[in-house]
C-alpha cells in the first residue's frame, strides 16, 4: 500500500508510517498532509506515530493486526563474480539454491534461508554471495579486496575447512558413533562428540546455533548432497551447452 | 515513480539495524524538508525477495539510497528487474547524511 505525503510532511510521520510497512509516496505541495485513497490527514510538526496509527487503522479497518513480518534475510548472488561453480548449491542443506533453465545458479527460495546465517557466503570461492543485512563485508556488499579473494580461496576447500569432506566427516562421525554404540553403550560421550563437532563448524562458517540444532539427520543430508550433485552436474552440463 | 522519471528511491531497511540511525534518519530528514518528490520505501530486501515489479520503476538518472552499491546491485537483479545504467546509489552504511544529502539537493540547499 503507498501513502502519499504531500507538502512538509515531517520526517517523522514518514517513518512512522515506513515502520507500519507502508510505501511512502511523497509530493511537493502546499498543505502538509497525508492521503490514502482520496482520504486526507494534516500532518502538522510533531505528528509521527499518531497519524501513522490513525492511517493504519483507516487502511485495516477490521482486519487483525499482522504477525511479526519474515525478515529478508537471504543471499544475493553477485553475478560480475559468480562462476557457476555451484559450491554454494552443494553446501545449503535448505534448498535455497536453485538452477535456472539455462543452467544458471539461482536463488530461489528465500524463505527457506536460516536468518543471520551467512555460511555459503563463507565457503563460496569468489566471495559472490552477499547478504546485504550482514554486518560485516564483503558479506554485506562492500567492495571485494584482494586479500577477501586470497582468504576466500584458503577456505574453499571445506574438506581443509574442517579436515575431511564435510559429508564424509559427517558419516564418518556417524559409524564411528555406531562403532562406539556397539563397544561403550556411552551415549553421553557421542552426544559431546557431535555437539563438538558442529560447534567447530559453527565457528568456522559463522552458522547460528539455532541453525546447527536444525540441521538434518546424516542420512538426509547425504541424500540432499547427492541430489544436489546431481543438479549441478546437469546444470553444467546445460551451461556448456548454451 | 514512472520509468520514464529519473526520482529518488529512500529505503528505510525496516528489518535490520545495520545503518546507523542518525544516517536513516538525517537523510529522512532532509528529504522530508526539502521541496523533492520522492519514494520512501521500507525494506529493499523484502521487495527484492517479493519480486515486487515496482523496483522495475526506478529510471535511468534515478538515486537509490540504500546501502552498498553491490548490494543493492544485486538485490535488483535478484527481483529480476536489473538497475539501468546512469543510476546513482547512495550508500547509508559508508556515508554520512551530509555527504549523502549534498549528492541529492541541489546545490545551497543541502545546508
Amino acid at each position: 500500500m503507498t501513502v502519499t505525503a504531500q507538502g512538509s510532511v515531517p520526517a517523522g510521520v514518514i517513518a512512522a508510517l515506513l515502520e507500519k510497512g507502508y510505501r511512502v509516496a511523497r509530493e511537493a505541495a502546499a498543505e502538509p498532509s497525508v492521503r490514502v485513497n482520496g482520504k486526507a490527514w494534516p500532518a502538522p510538526p510533531g505528528a509521527g506515530a499518531a497519524v501513522a496509527a490513525e492511517v493504519d487503522a483507516y487502511v485495516r479497518g477490521d482486519a487483525p493486526v499482522p504477525a511479526a513480518a519474515w525478515k529478508p534475510w537471504f543471499p544475493v548472488i553477485d553475478y560480475k563474480r559468480c562462476t557457476n561453480c555451484m559450491q554454494c548449491l552443494s553446501f545449503c542443506l535448505f534448498d535455497v539454491y536453485g538452477v535456472s533453465g539455462t543452467g544458471q545458479i539461482e536463488v530461489r527460495n528465500q524463505t527457506n534461508c536460516k536468518t543471520d546465517c551467512p555460511a555459503c557466503s563463507r565457503v563460496c570461492p569468489e566471495v559472490a554471495i552477499m547478504f546485504p543485512k550482514y554486518r560485516h563485508g564483503p558479506i554485506n556488499g562492500d567492495a571485494v579486496s584482494a586479500d577477501d579473494v586470497r582468504r576466500e580461496a584458503m577456505k574453499v576447500d571445506i574438506s581443509a575447512l574442517l579436515g575431511g569432506d564435510i559429508y564424509s566427516l559427517l558419516r564418518d562421525r556417524s559409524e564411528k558413533a555406531k562403532s562406539r554404540f556397539s563397544k561403550e553403550r556411552d551415549d553421553e560421550r557421542a552426544l559431546k562428540e557431535r555437539q563438538n563437532c558442529l560447534v567447530t563448524m559453527g565457528k568456522a562458517l559463522g552458522v547460528p546455533a539455532e541453525v546447527l540444532a536444525s540441521l538434518p539427520s546424516v542420512e538426509e543430508i547425504q541424500a540432499k548432497a547427492e541430489a544436489a550433485r546431481q543438479r549441478a552436474e546437469e546444470a553444467r552440463k546445460l551451461a556448456g551447452q548454451s | 515513480m514512472a520509468r520514464q522519471n529519473p526520482g529518488i528511491l529512500y529505503c528505510y531497511c525496516k528489518f535490520a539495524r545495520i545503518i546507523p540511525n542518525e544516517v536513516k534518519t538525517g537523510v529522512l530528514e532532509r528529504l522530508a524538508g526539502s521541496d523533492l518528490d520522492f519514494d520512501a520505501v521500507p525494506d529493499l530486501c523484502e521487495m527484492s525477495a517479493r519480486k515486487d515489479p515496482r523496483l522495475a520503476e526506478v529510471a535511468p538518472g534515478s538515486k537509490v539510497i540504500a546501502c552498498y552499491p553491490r548490494a543493492v546491485q544485486g538485490l535488483f537483479h535478484s527481483a529480476g528487474h536489473p538497475l539501468p545504467a546512469g543510476v546513482e546509489i547512495l550508500n547509508m552504511r559508508a556515508g554520512t547524511a551530509d555527504e549523502i544529502v549534498q549528492s541529492i539537493l541541489p546545490a545551497g540547499a543541502a545546508a
